[in-house]
Parts: C-alpha cells; structure tokens; sequence
C-alpha cells in the first residue's frame, strides 16, 4: 500500500524525487537565494538601510548631550517643546520618554544628519509619518541614523513600541524646511 | 488504521486511557483559553475600531495582555501539548511512558495559566505578552510563566520518551510516520525554544525581585529566540497536522518522504536564528548579523515551507488521482472533500497561511523593508494569517478529527462544524488583510488611539484607513462567530455528544462526524503498480499538474508583492 502521512513507511524511504518536485524545489531554492541578495544588494545601491551607528550609552549621559544640543540650537518653542534646528551635516537628538519626544526638530530639505534615537526609561518605538519610517529606540542604546530628508514639510513622530499607559500621547514633529538657498 | 479507532482494544486498554485522558485534559484547557482569548479578541477589537472605541485606555493594553498570553501561549501550547500525546502514543500504538508526570505537567501548566491570568486581571501585568524589560510586571507574572513552561518541557520529555518505548517495544513496524515525524521536529523545536525561556524568564524573574539587572536589547534578543522559535513549532506542528489531515479526508500521499522529511529538518537547523526578524530596526546589532540571521542562513527555513506548500496539494492530488478523480487538471480538485470540515481546514489553512501570512512574513523580514513594516499594523495583520488563519485553523480542523477519534464522540451541530472553516477562516482573512493594508499607512500596532486627542501634536490619518478600520472590525467580528461556532460544537460534543458506538458504517455515522471516518479513503489507496501507470498518463505539467500551476500562482503572488515593497521602501527619506 501507498504511505500516508500517517503509515510508518516499510523499508528505505530514501528515494529519488519526482521531477515535477526537483523543478518546485530548484525554483524555490533560487528563489531563496534571490531573497537573500537583495539584502547585500540593497546596501551597495539601495538608499535606505537600517545600519547606522551604534553604541551604548548611559541613558543620564545621553540626555545631558540632547540638552546641550538644545541649548546650542533652539530657534523657538512650538506645544510647549523647544524647536530646535541644527546646521546641515551636524548629529541631531531625539529622547523618547513617558510619555514625549524631544525634542522638536527643524531640518533642511537635502541636507544629510545624522538622527541619534534612544531612550531615557522603557523601550520606544520611532515612526515617522506620512513616511511609515519605523525605528526600534531602546534605552541605553543610542542609534545614529544618517538621513537625508527628501522631501519638505510637517512630519509627526509617532511612539509605535507600547510604553505604559500615556503611550498614545506620545506625539513629536520633525519641520523640514526648504534650503535656504532656494528660497 | 484499525488502531485509530480502537474499538476493541484488547491489550493495554489502561494505557490507551492514559493518552486519551491527557489529551482531553490539554485540548479542554485550549479551548477555555481560546474562550478567554476570543472574549478578549473582540473586546481588543471594539476598541481599535475607532468609530466604537470601547475599552478605557488603561483597560485596552490590559485586556490587549489578556488576548496575547491567551491566545498565543496557552490556547496553542495546550493544544499542542494534545497534539504531542496523539502522535506519539496514538499513531504509534503505543502507551504514554510517564503518565503521572503528564499529569504533573499539566497541573504545572494549569497553575502557571492561573497566576498569569489573576496578574494580567488585576492590574500587575499591563506589560503586553513580549513584557519588553525594563517595562515591569509583578514577579507573579514572570513566576507563573515559568511554571507553564516547565510544564510544557516536561510534556516534550515524555513524548520523547513515549517514541523510545514505542520502538523497544514495537508497536509499529517500519519507520516512524511523516506525522509523527513532524511532530518530533516540533518537540525539537520546543525543546530549543523552551531553553531559551529559561534563559531570559529567569533572570527577568530575578529581576522583577530587585535581584539583578537585564540590559533592554540582550532581553529583545534572547525573548525573540523564545518568541520565534515558539512559531516555529506552530509551524511545524501545523504542517504535521496539514499531512494528517490530508491523509484521514483525501486520502492524500506521502509523495516523497525523502523530500517533506527534509523540509522538516531544515526547520530545526536554523531555528535559533529566527529571533533577527524582530530586531532588524534595532540599534544593538549590525548589518552582517541581521542579513544572515534574518534569513535564517540564506532563506533555508522558507525553503522548507516552500517545499512543504508543494508537497502537501501534491499529495492530495496524487492520492485523488489514484483513487480514479483523474479527470483534467481540476478534476480531483473539484471533487475533493470540501463538505468535509476537516479538508476545508486543511485547505483554507494552507492557502491563507501561504498567500497572506507566509509571503508577508518574508517580505517583513527583509532587513531593510522591515523598515517601512516594523511595529505597524502590517505586523499583527501577518501574524493573523500565520498563526491564526493557518495554524489555529488547522488545529480546529484537527479537532473534528479528535472529538470521534479521541473523545469517541458523535460531533454536536454537525451542519454547522461544516460551516465552521468557512466562517472563520474569510473572516480571519479580510480582518488580517485590512490591518496589513492599514499597516501600509503607518499605523502603529498596539494603540489605543489614533486620533492622537490630547497629543501634544496632531497626526490624521488617510481616509481610507477608516474604511480598513472598518473592514478589520468586520472581518475580525466575523471570525469571532467562527470562533465562538468552534466552541460551541467542540464543548457541546464532548460534554453532551453522543457516543460514537461500536457501528462505525456510513450509514450509522453519516451527518454526524467528518466523511473521511467512515469513507476511509486513506485505505482504499491501490499499490505501486497502480502509481507507475498513473504517472505515465500525464504530459509537460508531470503527475500532479493541478498542484504545478497553483505553486506557479503562489510564486507570481510572492514575487509582486515582494517587490511592490522594495518600491514602496525606496519612496522613503535616505536612511543609513
Ligand atoms: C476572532 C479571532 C481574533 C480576533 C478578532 C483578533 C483580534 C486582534 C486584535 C484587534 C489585536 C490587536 C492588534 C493591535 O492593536 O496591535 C490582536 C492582537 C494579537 N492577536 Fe489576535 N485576534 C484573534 C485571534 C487570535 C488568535 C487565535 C491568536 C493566536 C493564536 C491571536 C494572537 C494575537 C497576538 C499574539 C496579538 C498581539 C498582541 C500584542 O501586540 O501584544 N489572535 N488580535
Ligand atoms: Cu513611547
């Protein structure tokens, strides 16, 4: 009788494929391979790419750097939150926190920054809208994503990793302005 | 297959009572869990939808737990902690080795349910099933976790132990069946899983008594690995099923053994890889660790459902096809067993879990499209059509199949288990392809409220994720039904069915179980001889070409959507 899923199979079952699974099973395998060059690919021509730079940091650390940055920065407050808008090619900060972004961001249409994300007490997840730009931010790691803005106007950041209970609340803004040349 | 039904078991009936015992026992704790589970899913559900928004804030993240520790922890290891027993000690004929410590376990699982669950309901562990440190829950929480997996570990052991005393004391010939052989990838699988709960619960435990420190990334690490991992065995547990379920209602092949076998190793090989997908966006680790990881070592594990999605619709074909359903391409398809909820599961799981959740899956877990997916509705809208539309369907298919077999119960509402799969499995669909495409807009998974009132700034969204809000709580309402008609046969059937009886004809049992018990295709298949011409009679498209020209639609369905999202990602600021 024929074997089923569910008869032990009598004798050597080690038998040669039917060529109708030898062609599934080589396009499926090429297919893998596919799906895994894209990845190396992607980041030798690709404009997007998780890498950035990555380190650890001390959450107390960090948030004395995001004050300084502040501090050195601010143009302006906008909902009770500084506005802060650094020079092209400069590190840019942003803290998650219960139950904030800080702070709020005002960057040039073009230029590249580098976006340093983390946070100051549980896991926060950054996601940038309408751009669905989606970064894990977790405290005592600081992510320094090179960006480059493509595009100008109001963008909101929305906290995506659950972070008690005011996690709906949590709202920032990233400005991008046009350069200033082209004005 | 006389020893499925054990009429008459003259030897080792104790023993048999022993297996049958313990698989009520676990398949009665999943359904009280799916009851919770599902009670919460609606609850979640009504919320979500913004138009009725019904949960508080505090109570939607708590009751959001309450859906997850259900649902994915206790409702699928219960069941399969069952599936365990059967392919162990029922397909082999064989006594369960360890029954008092099956017992144990259970009572270990039961206990750890409980604390769970008095935890999540009174406020001490709004902390969402990953309960990402340092979020902190009451010790109790990581406590009773502990005890569900030791439990469970424990369960592994014995059906490890059942295969050895099954072979010292040969109650079968030949080697072990596909079924059980996926089910032993499973247990390896959860044997692998389950260190890696230990290695995180532990500590998170000592954690929560002020007794030591966990760093935020290693937890997401080693939690996925457990995480992962655990879906990795509701993968291979659910395609085990997928082979059994052809088998007992199609009569389906073993095409290959060689083959389906080796797909299941490929799924232990790499399994301990499979935590990368949930951190490709986060800053602990590099590009190199997440390319590798993240494919699971070059894609080896999607080759393997790759294969399984072949040789499953393969076998059903073969196997019509040699019982005379031999007519043009569809033939066998058209007349398969579809009045049969058993064979619809099977189907409706394998194409859903294949087309939605298994392409998806693999879109998202490339390293840079998780970028645009990450932590989105696009995440739970896939794991609906895995885990729910593919292995929680299988596993209700399975329980039509268990309740005659197991239970020796007539199944309740017969005419309404047929509907069942239906009900359930397009509901399922239409609620996870709306989040998805929900997803696709940035909104954010796990939120209580995105209108943002009371954020410090504003965030509206298109318009027409009102529309897939919409279409989600339809969906998900409709599912809900199918789930609630799950329960209701299943807990009708076996506390108030009728015994099966020792009449196990057509005409006693028809319109009251599954076709497949008393048609008994799987035993009317011919020998070799019969195959040898079968295989002869077809053309360019080979012996099963209704299966070749629907694994090339799947494969066109795969590559569309898997560069739509490479388009779609590259719209995006420049990131690196
Ligand atoms: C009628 C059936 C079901 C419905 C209507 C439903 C609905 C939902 C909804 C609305 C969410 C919240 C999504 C979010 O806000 O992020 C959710 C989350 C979830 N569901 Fe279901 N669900 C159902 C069945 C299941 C089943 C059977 C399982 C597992 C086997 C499951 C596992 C999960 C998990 C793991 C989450 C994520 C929880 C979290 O993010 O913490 N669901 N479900
Ligand atoms: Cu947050």
């Amino acid at each position: 009788m024929h074997a089923t899923g569910i008869t032990p199979p009598q004798g050597v079952w080690w038998k040669p494929a039917h060529k109708s699974e030898k062609v599934w099973a080589t396009i499926a395998f090429v297919w893998c391979m596919v799906l895994f060059a894209m990845m190396p690919f992607w980041h030798l021509r690709g404009g997007q790419n998780p890498s950035g730079i990555r380190a650890k940091v001390d959450p107390l650390a960090y948030q004395a750097r995001v004050m300084e940055f502040i501090q050195d920065y601010q143009v302006g407050t906008d909902a009770g939150f500084p506005v802060v808008a650094p020079p092209p090619g400069s590190d840019v900060y942003l803290i998650g926190q219960m139950w904030a972004w800080l702070p709020v961001l005002q960057l040039e249409k073009g230029a590249e920054y580098t976006l340093h994300l983390s946070a100051l007490d549980v896991n926060h997840g950054f996601n940038l809208y309408p751009f669905n730009v989606n970064f894990q931010v977790v405290p005592g790691y600081d992510y320094g994503l090179r960006i480059v803005p493509t595009e100008a106007g109001e963008y909101g950041v929305v906290c995506n990793e659950f972070c008690g209970v005011g996690h709906h609340l949590m709202v920032g803004k990233v400005i991008v302005t046009e350069p200033e040349g082209a004005q | 297959m006389k020893t499925l039904f054990r009429r008459c078991p003259t030897t080792g009936l104790a023993v048999h009572k022993d297996a049958d015992a313990l698989i009520k026992a676990n398949a009665v704790a999943a359904t009280v869990a799916l009851l919770v589970g599902g009670v919460a899913a609606v609850l979640v559900l009504l919320t979500r939808w913004q138009a009725v928004h019904l949960l508080s804030d505090v109570w939607f993240y708590r009751i959001l737990t309450v859906h997850g520790m259900n649902m994915l922890i206790f409702f699928i290891l219960f069941f399969e902690m069952a599936v365990l027993y059967f392919a162990s000690a029922v397909l082999l004929n064989s006594r369960v080795a360890a029954p008092k410590t099956g017992w144990i376990a259970f009572a270990l699982m039961v206990a750890g349910a409980l604390i769970v669950e008095w935890t999540m309901l009174t406020g001490r562990a709004d902390v969402l099933f990953t309960s990402y440190v340092p979020l902190k829950a009451h010790w109790a929480f990581y406590l009773g976790v502990i005890l569900f997996a030791v439990g469970a570990i424990l369960v592994t052991t014995i059906f490890f132990a059942t295969l050895v005393v099954a072979k010292r004391e040969k109650t079968y010939a030949g080697s072990v069946p596909l079924v059980t052989f996926g089910a032993i990838t499973a247990a390896i699988i959860a044997a692998i899983t389950l260190l890696h709960g230990a290695a995180i619960y532990i500590p998170t435990f000592l954690w929560s008594l002020g007794l030591m420190d966990v760093d935020p990334q290693v937890y997401r690490l080693v939690w996925w690995g457990l995480g992962h991992s655990s879906q990795q065995i509701n993968v291979a547990a659910m395609v085990a099923i997928w082979y059994l379920l052809g088998a007992l209602t199609a009569g389906a092949v073993v095409v290959n053994e060689k083959i389906s076998r080796t797909a299941f190793v490929l799924y232990i090989l790499f399994i301990s890889m499979a935590s990368a997908h949930h951190l490709l966006v986060d800053p602990g680790f590099g590009p190199s660790w997440k390319v590798v990881n993240t494919s699971y070592f070059m894609y080896m594990a999607v080759l393997a459902s790759m294969l399984h999605g072949f040789t499953v619709p393969a076998g059903i074909e073969m196997g019509m096809r040699l019982r005379g359903f031999t007519q043009g391409i569809f033939g066998w398809l058209r007349r398969a067993p579809w009045h049969d909820p058993g064979f619809s599961s099977l189907c409706l799981s394998l194409v859903v879990f294949g087309f939605v959740g298994g392409i998806t899956g693999v879109t998202f877990g490339t390293e840079q499209i998780n970028i645009v997916a990450h932590n989105t509705l696009r995440i739970p809208g896939h794991f609906h059509a895995t885990v729910v539309s593919g292995t929680a369907m299988a596993f209700m298919g399975a329980t039509y199949y268990l309740i005659p077999l197991v239970f020796r119960k007539k199944i309740s509402f017969y005419g309404m288990a047929k509907w069942q799969p239906w009900v359930f499995s397009a509901g399922m669909l239409v609620f996870s392809m709306a989040m998805t495409f929900a997803g696709t807009f940035g909104v954010p998974r796990r939120h209580w409220d995105i209108t943002f009132s009371g954020a410090p700034f504003g965030v509206e969204y298109s318009p027409a994720v009102d529309l897939l809000f919409a279409l989600m709580a339809a969906g998900g309402l409709v599912a809900a039904v199918g789930g609630a008609m799950y329960i209701l046969v299943t807990v009708v059937s076996v506390f108030f069915g009728k015994p099966l009886g020792d009449d196990l004809s057509e005409s006693a049992l028809a319109g009251s179980v599954p076709p497949g018990l008393y048609t008994r295709p799987f035993a009317e298949l011919p020998t070799d001889d019969d195959e040898a011409a079968q295989l002869k009679e077809h053309g360019r498209l080979g012996p099963m070409p209704g299966t070749m020209i629907l694994v090339a639609v799947f494969f066109l369905a795969f590559v569309v959507y898997y560069f739509a999202n490479w388009k779609l990602l590259s719209a995006m600021w420049q990131i690196g």
